[in-house]
């Protein structure tokens, strides 16, 4: 991506850092605070997002767990009710299907299900997305399944600075939140401006201005829209790249003003089209900003099929930015 | 305007959460089903809240929002009936755990039918419990039939202690329909569990007199089954015990009897009179605005 310049007193770090020292901040601002998971004690983490942790604040508030997803889910669930702030962490969206029971019937339904008389301030981590050739079932996306829920927050940081704060932002929200971390990210070094404490969990950002097509997208398939903007800008084409960052609630209102500047629209989504966040999108567009477009929405989504092990066939399955070149090029000159 | 809907009668099965909640103090937590009327009710929940909730009114506990199968009330630390079989064993985890970690003595009773066991929840949440050694009673309220399915045709080990002790989780039978030996098993195991902070299980064999919700038809079991079964009802039996040990007094029966009577009678008065919570509602506490206090 498009990082500002390191100055004397930004930091440098990894994604997986920027992760890590947003939970060391939460743990030590707030007692009731407390990390749940598959090996996030002394294994460090799956992908060593809690490395260190379990020595700093030990084995009562960094719980190793069974292989229970849904024991420990709803653990989280009964614990944020009784006045805890757990954070919990499913080792990929993969094996969060294992508890889902726990989220979708308990987690949103208990404070509107209860009158309001109980909330939720439950936060769960997972690991999302491909490109790791790891198959089918340990790469998946399933964002946009956990947008359709009312009641949840879904977060999906893509940037260091976002990895680095949003989980305030969700501790801080009094119904429960999933935050995706791409699996592609972790390694991903950045700087982080200094002055920068807080980022908000509402809105979308616009991560490249430009005014001929807007290229809406979110988590790891950023960077391939960012770079595919930079090959459509050799050709003269200045494209417009929308990190959503939030997918529930979405914030319709940054993707409408971007469309209004640009009046084209690719949306760039890692999960499956049909049924879809990019089917929501595209379909918020044709009901608020129809008159506003020049040319039809298109979609540059993963491929309808399990994501497969072999290098070349994931990669045909994915989201490239040679697609995204393609379908914003011919939105701007039509062949 | 009166309501009736979906509903799962507890007739039968009284003496189970009569004789628990007689052992638990008001710091202590419940987790519920979805056949909670009779827990709630046990546990203290005003009558007239509860009525009111059955008929989709704003005066109910919940609003109307939850209905017959989900009461809560955060007061008496009622976590809530839950209608997805073995969706509450978890939350009992979190609750328990919840109170231990802000070093609190409470003990979370955690009901459960049979038919629960057969899920995976039952098996991931004893474990969790034994080895995070949580202050949990879990109370299997051993109906016999998990809707229509028989035990005998759903367990190959209908043990269910058996099955507990598997998790090193230390538990007993008792007699459900006895509120008596209900009531002082579960007294022994909370004073076990408060003072060796470990969970224990209690399963308590009960019956339910009637269908599983108002769509069954029982094709199941049989009518001699039933009566059988009603003939040692836990509320006569309780009465016949009372008798025999000239515990009560004919008047003070008659005079239960009559306070019971008023009761229902203003229960149901007072949902029948309550208001319909506005359309204009439906959408708050999809999120909330804040973690009440």
């Amino acid at each position: 991506m498009n990082a500002p310049q390191a100055n004397a007193a930004a930091a440098r770090m990894t994604y997986r850092e920027a992760c890590k020292q947003a939970l060391r901040q939460a743990l030590s601002a707030d007692p009731r605070v407390f990390l749940m998971g598959e090996d996030i004690g002394r294994y460090g983490g799956c992908y060593a997002v809690t490395k260190g942790l379990l020595e700093e604040f030990g084995e009562e508030r960094i719980r190793d767990t069974p292989l229970s997803e849904s024991a420990f889910v709803g653990a989280g669930v009964g614990a944020a009710m009784a006045g805890m702030r757990p954070i919990v962490e499913i080792m990929t969206v993969n094996f969060s299907l294992l508890a889902l029971d726990q989220i979708v019937n308990n987690a949103v339904t208990i404070p509107h299900m209860s009158g309001g008389q109980f909330a939720i301030p439950l936060v769960i981590r997972m690991a999302t997305g491909g490109g790791r050739r790891v198959a089918a079932q340990h790469s998946r996306s399933l964002e946009g399944w956990y947008a359709h829920i009312p009641g949840l927050r879904v977060l999906t940081p893509a940037t260091i600075e976002d990895a680095r704060f949003m989980l305030i932002g969700a501790l801080a929200d009094p119904n429960p939140v999933i935050i995706f971390e791409h699996v592609m990210l972790y390694n991903m070094e950045g700087d982080l401006a200094p002055d920068v404490t807080a980022v908000n969990i509402e809105r979308a950002k616009v991560r490249r201005a430009g005014k001929d097509v807007s290229l809406i997208t979110y988590g790891g398939s950023l960077f391939k829209a960012l770079q595919a903007a930079d090959s459509l800008a050799s050709e003269g084409i200045n494209a417009e790249v929308v990190d959503l960052r939030v997918l529930r609630p979405l914030d319709t209102k940054t993707i409408l003003e971007s469309v209004a500047r640009t009046r084209r629209c690719v949306i760039i989504d890692e999960g499956w089209r049909s049924g879809s966040i990019s089917a929501e999108i595209g379909m918020r567009i044709a009901e608020e900003a129809f008159f506003e477009l020049d040319a039809p929405l298109r979609r540059v989504c993963a491929r309808e099929t399990p994501i497969p092990y072999a290098a070349h066939l994931e990669d045909a399955c994915l989201p490239q930015p040679e697609a995204i070149v393609v379908a914003a090029r011919e939105l701007v000159k039509p062949s | 305007m009166r309501q009736t809907r979906f509903l799962h009668l507890y007739d039968g099965e009284e003496a189970v959460s009569v004789g628990v909640m007689e052992a638990l103090t008001q710091d202590d937590a419940v987790i519920a089903t979805y056949r909670e009327h009779g827990q709630a009710l046990a546990r203290g929940v005003d009558m007239k809240c509860l009525m009111a909730e059955m008929m989709g009114k704003l005066n109910g506990c919940c609003r109307g929002r939850g209905g017959s199968m989900h009461f809560f009330d955060r007061a008496r630390r009622f976590y809530g009936g839950n209608a997805i079989v073995g969706g509450g064993l978890p939350l009992a985890l979190g609750v328990a755990l919840a109170d231990k970690m802000q070093g609190r003595s409470a003990v979370t009773a955690c009901f459960f039918g049979e038919g629960a066991v057969d899920e995976g929840e039952f098996h991931e949440t004893l474990n969790l419990a034994k080895l995070w050694r949580l202050p949990i009673l879990f109370v299997c309220e051993n109906n016999l039939y998990s809707m229509g399915m028989a035990v005998e045709r759903a367990e190959a080990d209908v043990d269910f202690v058996h099955k507990a002790s598997s998790y090193k989780v230390a538990g007993e039978k008792v007699d459900g329909m006895d509120v008596v030996a209900v009531e002082s098993a579960a007294k022994n195991a909370v004073d076990r569990i408060r003072g060796e902070s470990d969970p224990y299980f209690l399963e308590c064999r009960t019956y339910r007199f009637r269908a599983h919700s108002m769509f069954d038809a029982q094709l199941y079991r049989t009518k001699e089954e039933v009566e059988a079964w009603r003939k040692k009802g836990p509320i006569e039996r309780f009465q016949t015990w009372l008798e025999a040990n000239r515990l009560i007094k004919p008047e003070e029966l008659s005079g239960i009897e009559k306070a019971t009577d008023a009761e229902i009678a203003e229960a149901v008065a007072f949902a029948e009179a309550g208001p319909l919570e506005p359309v204009s509602e439906l959408e708050r506490f999809v999120t909330m605005a804040e973690v009440p206090a």
